[in-house]
């Protein structure tokens, strides 16, 4: 019998806090029940006010050029998406209030009922919110927001031709998706830009990845006189910032006044059986492709030889030594102990090698400015997706909502691969610098 | 007898080659940085950018950066934004990491796997919004707008650094602490904050040169010489082709390269071994 009423009053508790604040006064709390009704109050004003014609807008999108700026509707639509959600997750939490708060009259626990211990309370609960609010108010201000709005925004038709307030940006489905795919002028660029890309991805990071765990393991052996020396030297492409020695390189290999072609390719050709004539490392596609993985390998090794050289003085002496007694030789003992041991420990890492160079604007844009040469569709022949995204997006003709769709693309194959590592490895400390 | 001699013969060779390779990979490593070294000190117009010391020394690179060009004005922006970036990442981020690692509360496992896809996210898979949102803002050229972004996209991933950092620090402390009658800020400000101060250099110290290092977002947002920072004002030295300020360039490269160098090797002994006991374990 009493269970059934304790039942009743907690659903009622609930029920009443259908509007905020209205079970928190039944609960006997009214200075909470105040401030839930009163946000509740504010949210209803606000979206009655600029809510309700925001989202309009962000549906319509504009009717009247001039008059309607479809990018700022664009932009509200998304704020008060972001702001409906806000509400609904503290709905939710205002009704659960409700429930536990009854709940503990019920059980005749304490409940605080006047402002001031309802205060304290909150204060003494709510620390953890109130020092993660700031991150939370900026990361949404920094990324979460502006991702939603180039997630929309490769849905709309926003272009040079279509630059508000003269003219009216219309939402066009799943077109700008479809002419990178299949429409021509797109298509051809886009296949030949993304194959590149894979290529420079695989070729640089495979390479400095190979470079920097060779580096490692032969700099690790124990009869290496001035091995301080040797690491302060390999640590300093990483210390320097990379955008100088990218410049410094697209000097260093300037096909007439760069010191690749007037001073070390002279200096070889003085060896026996050599003789290479000047290279033409910024005209010719093929070289310049070649130039800017060799300059990868030169600027990402340090990093993996830092951590490799880590992992490898973390492993046990005795499991070598064990393998010695075993018979097993020098290569062997790499195959079956060093490198299980490198792979176990920094597959993240080296994922988070290949992501990066993916992603690699500088050393493209930096390099050759993505020349020489062009694919067509505004990209140049050693482009990769995210400097043409930059040209789409800075161009004479910006093509926003294309770029905004490629944007897209690259974050799902750069989340996809992430994502079905971590899984794989379980570890996502030690990566990201 | 014989056997020994080859064994000794075998070992040679491999130290030979192991030398060679170290010796070989040194001289790639120094030789472009070299070049770009001496090209600061040449004298007169430099039409050749290679390792050539015959030319003599000269200061004057340096002087006529700060001179002729806005060399100077494109640090201060830079350092304004580096230490405005560091100051507000490293508040976040230590306050944010010592709850997740101390408190219990609603969501906090959610929004912790929250963090966690977050920062799979890209910066760049904002890109084209930042472009859009700075015209609208009008934020195109204004430094706070590059400094938020810098600030937010280094929370999710710091963040779980300083928190796995935090749980390295043992929970009787705070208990203990607690059992005295200490408060919240009691115990954070005077326990567990000078335990974490090694952290907390490292954060910072990467939020400060993180700035210096970024390339792309910087050329995205920035456009006015007034405005930019060291990074986008140095490629404008050099992406003329016919009129190259190579000398220019090489004495403003080293202005950027040996402060945060020097920083970096500074910090590099923390940073590994941070990195290793700050692992994350859920």
């Amino acid at each position: 019998m009493k269970d059934v009423e304790n039942q009743s009053t907690v659903k009622k508790a609930m029920l009443l806090s259908l509007i905020p604040g209205l079970g928190q006064f039944k609960n006997k709390q009214a200075f909470k029940g105040i401030i839930f009704l009163g946000i509740f109050l504010v949210f209803v004003f606000e979206f009655i006010f600029f809510g309700f014609s925001a989202l309009q807008g962000f549906i319509t999108l504009g009717t009247e050029p001039i008059v309607d700026h479809s990018l700022f509707m664009l932009i509200e639509g998304t704020l008060q998406l972001i702001i409906t959600f806000l509400f609904i997750v503290f709905y939710v939490l205002n009704i659960k209030d409700a429930k536990t708060i009854a709940m503990r009259w019920q059980r005749g626990e304490k409940v605080h009922t006047t402002a001031k211990s309802i205060m304290l309370n909150v204060f003494d609960e709510g620390f953890a919110y109130i020092l993660t609010f700031p991150a939370y108010i900026v990361m949404t201000v920094s990324i979460i927001f502006p991702v939603l709005v180039t997630l929309f925004m490769a849905f709309t038709n926003y272009d040079f031709k279509h630059i508000p307030p003269a003219g009216l940006i219309d939402w066009v489905g799943f077109k700008n998706f479809f002419s990178i795919f299949f429409l021509s002028s797109y298509r051809d660029t886009f296949i030949s830009v993304l194959g590149w890309t894979l290529i420079w991805t695989i070729c640089a990071s495979t390479l400095q990845i190979v470079l920097g765990v060779a580096t490692a393991v032969i700099s690790n052996q124990s009869f290496i006189k001035g091995k301080r020396l040797f690491g302060v030297i390999f640590l300093l492409p990483w210390a320097v910032p990379a955008f100088i020695t990218i410049m410094s390189f697209s000097n260093i290999f300037n096909d007439s006044i760069g010191a690749v072609n007037t001073q070390i390719l002279p200096l070889l050709n003085h060896l026996p059986l050599i003789d290479i004539s000047p290279i033409a490392w910024k005209t010719d596609p093929f070289w310049t492709k070649t130039a800017i993985i060799m300059i990868q390998g030169w600027l990402g090794f340090p990093y993996i030889y830092v951590m490799t050289t880590g992992i490898l003085q973390s492993i046990p002496e005795e499991l070598y030594e064990a393998a010695k007694i075993d018979g097993a030789n020098a290569l062997q003992r790499f195959r079956t102990i060093t490198l299980p041991m490198i792979l176990y420990v920094a597959a993240p890492i080296f994922v988070t090698q290949y992501t990066g160079n993916f992603n690699n604007f500088s050393m493209i844009y930096l390099f050759n400015n993505g020349g020489p040469g062009s694919v067509g569709g505004g990209a140049g022949s050693t482009d990769i997706l995210i400097s043409w995204i930059y040209k789409l997006t800075t161009g004479n003709a910006p093509q926003y909502s294309v770029a905004a769709a490629i944007t897209l693309i690259i974050s799902f194959i750069v989340i996809g691969v992430s994502l079905m590592v971590f899984k794989k490895t379980k570890a996502f400390d030690m990566e990201g610098m | 007898m014989k056997k020994n001699h080859s064994v000794k013969r075998a070992r040679f060779m491999s130290h030979f080659f192991t030398y060679l390779f170290l010796v070989i990979l040194s001289i790639i490593v120094i030789y472009p940085l070299l070049i770009t070294a001496s090209t600061a000190f040449k004298t007169g117009n430099v039409g050749a950018f290679t390792l050539d010391f015959s030319s003599g020394w000269t200061l004057s690179n340096f002087s006529r950066l700060f001179s002729e060009t806005m060399y100077g004005t494109w640090y201060k922006n830079t350092l304004i934004i580096a230490i405005s970036t560091m100051i507000f990442q490293v508040l976040i981020i230590t306050l944010a990491g010592y709850t997740y690692s101390r408190y219990r509360f609603v969501g906090r496992k959610k929004s912790l796997k929250f963090f966690l896809v977050i920062q799979m996210v890209p910066t760049m898979a904002a890109l084209t919004a930042f472009y859009v949102m700075a015209l609208l803002l009008n934020a195109l050229d204004q430094p706070w707008f590059l400094t938020l972004i810098y600030i937010g996209g280094g929370i999710p991933m710091n963040t779980w650094l300083m928190k796995g950092y935090f749980d390295t620090v043992p929970i009787d402390l705070d208990e203990s602490a607690k059992l005295d009658g200490a408060g919240h800020f009691r115990i954070f400000w005077q326990i567990i904050l000078p335990l974490v101060k090694p952290m907390i250099a490292v954060q910072a110290l990467w939020a400060f040169m993180g700035p210096f290092g970024d390339f792309m977002l910087a050329k995205f947002l920035l456009r006015s010489p007034e405005s930019i920072t060291v990074a986008v004002g140095l490629q404008t030295f050099i992406n003329n082709s016919r009129d190259q300020k190579i000398a220019l360039f090489s004495a403003g490269a080293i202005l950027i390269a040996l402060p945060i160098s020097v920083l970096f090797f500074f910090l590099q002994k923390n940073f590994v071994s941070g990195l290793l006991s700050g692992g994350t374990k859920g």
